[in-house]
């Protein structure tokens, strides 16, 4: 196969060696200039810009009927009114397109070199520059006022009885969190993420074990250091790797102390954690229901993309992100609509954020609001079952980067 | 200066001094040029290895193999990290070694100094300086692709955590370390050339040579190596901080962060910053890119339709406006970085105001084709072509810049149609046209023109036939940087292109060839070149076919006239060349 690719290639090569020979001679033999543009080579580019324009515009065409309706009907709000800003900008540019490429291509055709003729001799016109520095000027007027209207309907603030649900993503896989029946998130620190704490959800006794790990970790660690002391042997960096696993683990428990337990709407959000249910595989959201989403990365950026919703936000590490939608398409509805009944609504990544970028996905359910009580009830809160039962969830089989909270 | 008289032919110079640290313009201008098509080729290649698995994900293919061998193309068939670092690799050659370095590097050092009329550039020294550290920094990122753990793989835009952070996959180890490097040196060669640029144009023009007489491949190339000056050095501090992130503990870029088992040591960093930081240079950086070819094809279409290119003063105030804007657009590509949205408006106005000059660029080459006396040289058939890809990719920027629409195709293929055609291909064109007109100034003999005509015609319909097509995969909402997208049912429908663009880029990559053969068989086999073959009016057509030192054997030449006057009635010729004075009564433009 490889020697079959590489003897084409050298053959080519050597086709094309042959024929510029070929045409070098017969171009001495006619004493031809290369710079001097034939006659015959001007009027078949000239012609070639016809066809081209035709082939180009055809297929350009053809696209359009065959994949311009790129995506189902939008299943949000905000999607209906982008989609038709969408198709306003489509036109508008689909229309300038066509009209710039049509005179190019005629110019080029029509005014090709005639040895009897000379070129106008028309270096500027006003009138002609203003008309195209207006033009578009009001134009762009136009498109930035209508976009920014909708940009801030889309980013405006919230509705106060919006649902909040948090989705929190990592490589690479999405969890989704709902507030409970207090609506309030239960705090959350990074430094308390462990296998038994996939978010990190800090209460007092994950506080109170966390520290303990810390302690135990700490406890051997400096036990090492001085049997390698006391030894005297153990190579230098074997010391020194200990001596930074000593200051690592000393930060990690002091970065814990430093949490301070905030009160919100009355109430420790150490303690609000309790009814907030953590869920992974896939979500579920009430259909007509306005939606808040906060998101929350735990390593690197990704990007909650959600196309059938229009809806797109990064998730950043260390600042959280939202992004309010209102869901108007249940997926039993789309399913019928689409006639496809393993339609589903998708949550994907779209940030690159490693080698399993391109399946990091989490399913969207769009449910009436009664279907959705009803998920909602039968999923676990975070205390309820206990923090232990909370890793019991369906896990993703990427989930491997779990491994022990420590090692020394 | 005056020194540089006929004795030039005589005193023999070492091979070295010649060819090798050569400080003469024109041999640096070839060295750029040849470097950059050789990461051109690079830059294609693996374009090809990925478009191999897209568009035939799973298929076995031994070529990769033969190439890539078992570690990163196991079976033929692409890994996962290995997908990624090549689309890194081949982004980040196209923009900064082919499209930056090169384009930038060969035009200005050849252009510049023989468009107004210099012995050589400003510093000499300083232009060798920027070659070679370009050539090291060029060995430094190909270098990058045979390491443990693979080239630099989080994007040509270098996210961090991603980039900082090496267990967050096996680029961001010794790959991103060479990266890094590698950007540090071009930076370097960028500025040492830039500053270059600058000060040659500003202090070297010849006699007559006023501002407004340059050519507009000048002024081009003049605004773009500002834009350069300014904005790099705001790179070089986004990667030293980066540096500093990956070696040194701090945390500049991150924070709150839990990664392969271990909560990190990182509070208070902004990842955000960094891409505030990246994309000042970011934007700025693709009309640098952009920029020498609009003006090379200025130059092209205004000779080769015998025409003036029409409204000279506002190209140049166009270029001018380009210039200024690109530094106040850059948050556009951050629209749902949950930057505040008030913020995310004020990029909306200021982006698409650039739309403006823009469209006055495009109307302007098209009003000076219009009754025109075109001959199609190989070179106006890349610049008509340019102008093409220059609207048709431009318009799809409106989308981009309205962020309402940005949320639903940020990130999509839709974004990488878009910067392919305004981007990729305007600029690859514009070099192309650069190199098919001005072979004879820098080899002294003439590119194969059916060739030529070969050339362009398979490239302008493959690459359409790759970009154009992604445009849907992308408002379908594909993503981009995805290595497989058979999970996802609801692109089922749109995938059917794949296959088809990928047969397009095989194809266009493979016509390159006979560019490649063209180039280096004329080198030594081309017909021999006149003076001044494309009969034009600018100052390079007056020196020597032969190369000489300081240019000019003799006095430099004395300018009358701007460099468009092409079928000006008041004389017989339809070119006037910028060194014959004014006749009597004449009306000077
Ligand atoms: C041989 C012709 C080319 C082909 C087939 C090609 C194809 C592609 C494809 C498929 C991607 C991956 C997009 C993604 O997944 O995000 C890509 C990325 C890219 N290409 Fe090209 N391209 C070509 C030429 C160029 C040129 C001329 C430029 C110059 C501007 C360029 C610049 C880039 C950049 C900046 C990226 C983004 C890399 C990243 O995501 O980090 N390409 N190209
Ligand atoms: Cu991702
Ligand atoms: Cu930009």
């Amino acid at each position: 196969m490889n020697l079959f690719i590489l003897l084409v290639v050298v053959l080519a090569i050597i086709a094309i060696a042959q024929l510029t020979k070929v045409y070098d001679l017969s171009r001495t033999l006619r004493n031809s200039r290369e710079e001097e543009v034939s006659a015959a080579d001007n009027r078949v580019n000239a012609n070639a810009w016809i066809v081209w324009m035709f082939v180009f515009f055809g297929s350009v065409i053809y696209l359009y009927a065959k994949y311009g309706d790129y995506l189902p009907e939008s299943a949000s709000e905000h999607g209906v009114a982008m989609d038709k800003l969408m198709s306003l900008n489509i036109w508008l540019i689909t229309i300038v397109f066509f009209i710039v490429n049509y005179l190019l291509f005629t110019f080029a055709n029509k005014y090709r070199f005639n040895p009897n003729r000379k070129a106008k001799f028309f270096a500027h016109d006003n009138r002609l520059e203003m008309l195209w520095t207006l033009v578009p000027g009001v134009t762009m007027a136009f498109i930035i006022v209508y976009g920014l209207i909708t940009w801030n309907n889309i980013t405006g603030p919230a509705s106060a009885d919006a649902m909040k649900i948090e989705l929190y993503s990592k490589q690479f896989d999405w969890t989704a969190r709902y507030p409970g029946e207090n609506k309030v998130f239960g705090a959350v620190d990074y430094n308390l993420i462990g296998t038994t704490n996939a978010l990190g959800m800090v209460t007092k006794e994950g506080v109170a074990q966390k520290l303990a790990e810390l302690d135990h970790n700490i406890e051997s660690t400096e036990k090492a250091i001085a049997d390698g002391v006391a030894k005297g042997t153990m190579p230098d960096s074997y010391m020194e790797s200990l001596e930074e696993q000593l200051y690592k683990l000393k930060r990690h428990k002091q970065r814990i102390l430093d949490l301070k337990e905030n009160e919100l709407n009355g109430q420790s959000q150490w303690l609000a954690g309790a009814d907030d249910k953590i869920v992974k595989g896939e979500f579920h959201i009430p259909v007509g229901q306005e939606v808040e989403f906060v998101f929350r990365s735990q390593d690197v950026i990704h990007s909650a993309y959600m196309p059938h919703f229009r809806a797109q936000m990064n998730t950043v590490p260390g600042v959280p992100t939202r992004f309010k939608m209102k869901p108007t398409i249940t997926t039993a509805e789309m399913r019928k609509k689409l006639g496809n009944d393993k339609f589903d609504y998708v949550l994907l990544c779209n940030k690159v954020c490693g080698a399993a970028h391109f399946n990091m996905k989490m399913t969207v359910v769009v449910d009436t609001p009664e279907d959705f009580n009803a998920w909602l009830a039968e999923q676990k809160t975070f205390s309820g079952e206990g923090a232990k039962k909370e890793e019991a969830a369906p896990a993703p089989a990427s989930d491997t980067t779990m491994v022990a909270q420590t090692k020394i | 200066m005056g020194a540089h008289t006929h004795d030039h032919g005589h005193h023999e110079e070492s091979f070295i001094s010649k060819y090798i640290f050569s400080h003469d313009h024109k041999m640096i201008s070839k060295q750029f040029l040849i470097t950059a098509i050789f990461m051109g080729i690079v830059a294609v290649m693996l374009s090809i290895f990925f478009r191999l698995q897209l568009g035939w994900p799973g298929e076995k293919f031994a070529i990769l193999n033969a190439f890539l061998g078992d570690k990163w193309a196991p079976d033929g068939i692409l890994d996962k990290n290995a997908y990624l670092a090549m689309v890194t690799i081949h982004g980040t050659i196209m923009v900064f070694f082919v499209l930056t370095g090169g384009l930038s590097g060969t035009f200005a050092n050849l252009l510049i100094p023989l468009q107004i009329g210099a012995r050589d550039m400003a510093s000499g020294f300083m232009n060798m300086l920027s070659y070679w550290f370009f050539l090291v920094s060029s060995l430094i990122m190909l270098a990058s692709l045979f390491v443990e753990g693979g080239a630099a793989s989080g994007g040509w835009t270098i996210y961090p955590p991603l980039s900082a952070l090496p267990q967050a996959m096996p680029g961001s180890g010794t790959g991103m370390t060479l990266w890094l490097i590698s950007m540090v040196l071009f930076v370097a060669s960028s500025l040492l050339g830039g500053l270059n640029y600058i000060v040659t144009i500003i202090n070297l023009r010849t006699k007559g040579m006023k501002m407004t007489r340059l050519p507009l491949t000048v002024w081009a190339l003049l605004v773009t190596a500002i834009l350069g000056v300014l904005s790099f050095p705001v790179l070089v501090s986004a990667v030293v901080l980066l540096i500093m992130d990956r070696t040194m503990g701090t945390a500049f870029y991150l924070s709150d962060i839990f990664i392969q088992g271990e909560a990190l040591d990182v509070t208070g960093g902004s990842p955000i910053l960094f891409q505030h930081l990246f994309w000042f240079l970011g934007h700025p950086e693709v009309y640098i890119v952009l920029l020498p070819a609009l003006g090379i094809s200025s130059e092209v279409i205004a000779t080769n339709s015998r025409k003036p290119i029409f409204g000279y003063k506002a190209m140049i105030g166009s270029i001018l406006a380009i210039g200024f804007l690109s530094f106040i657009v850059w948050g556009h590509h951050m629209y749902v970085t949950g930057m505040n949205p008030f913020i995310g408006s004020v990029f909306v106005f200021t982006t698409l105001l650039i739309a403006i000059p823009s469209a006055v660029k495009a109307f302007n080459y098209i009003t000076t084709l219009w009754q025109g006396n075109i001959k199609f040289t190989p070179a106006m058939m890349f610049s008509v072509g340019l102008v093409s890809t220059f609207v048709t990719g431009g318009l799809t920027g409106i989308i981009l810049a309205d962020s309402a629409l940005d949320v639903n195709v940020h990130d999509t293929y839709f974004v990488v149609a878009h910067f392919h055609i305004v981007m990729g291909m305007s600029a690859i064109f514009g070099m192309l046209a650069g190199v098919y007109h001005w072979f004879p100034k820098m080899y002294g003999r003439m590119l194969n023109s059916k060739l030529g005509y070969a050339h362009f015609w398979l490239t302008m319909v493959c690459g359409f036939g790759v970009f154009f097509p992604m445009h849907f995969v992308g408002i379908a909402g594909a993503p981009r940087r995805y290595y497989d997208y058979s999970e996802f049912d609801y692109l089922d429908h749109v995938m059917d292109l794949n296959p088809m663009i990928s047969t397009f880029a095989i194809i266009g990559g493979a016509a390159q060839l006979l560019f490649i053969f063209n180039f280096f068989h004329s080198i030594w086999y081309g017909q021999k070149a006149t003076q001044n073959p494309w009969k034009s009016n600018t100052l390079e057509w007056t020196t020597p076919v032969q190369h000489v030192h300081g240019n000019w054997p003799g006095a430099l030449p004395e300018v009358h006239r701007w460099a468009y006057d092409y079928s000006n009635p008041e004389h017989e010729e339809d070119f006037v060349p910028q060194i014959v004075p004014l006749k009597q009564g004449e009306h000077a433009h």
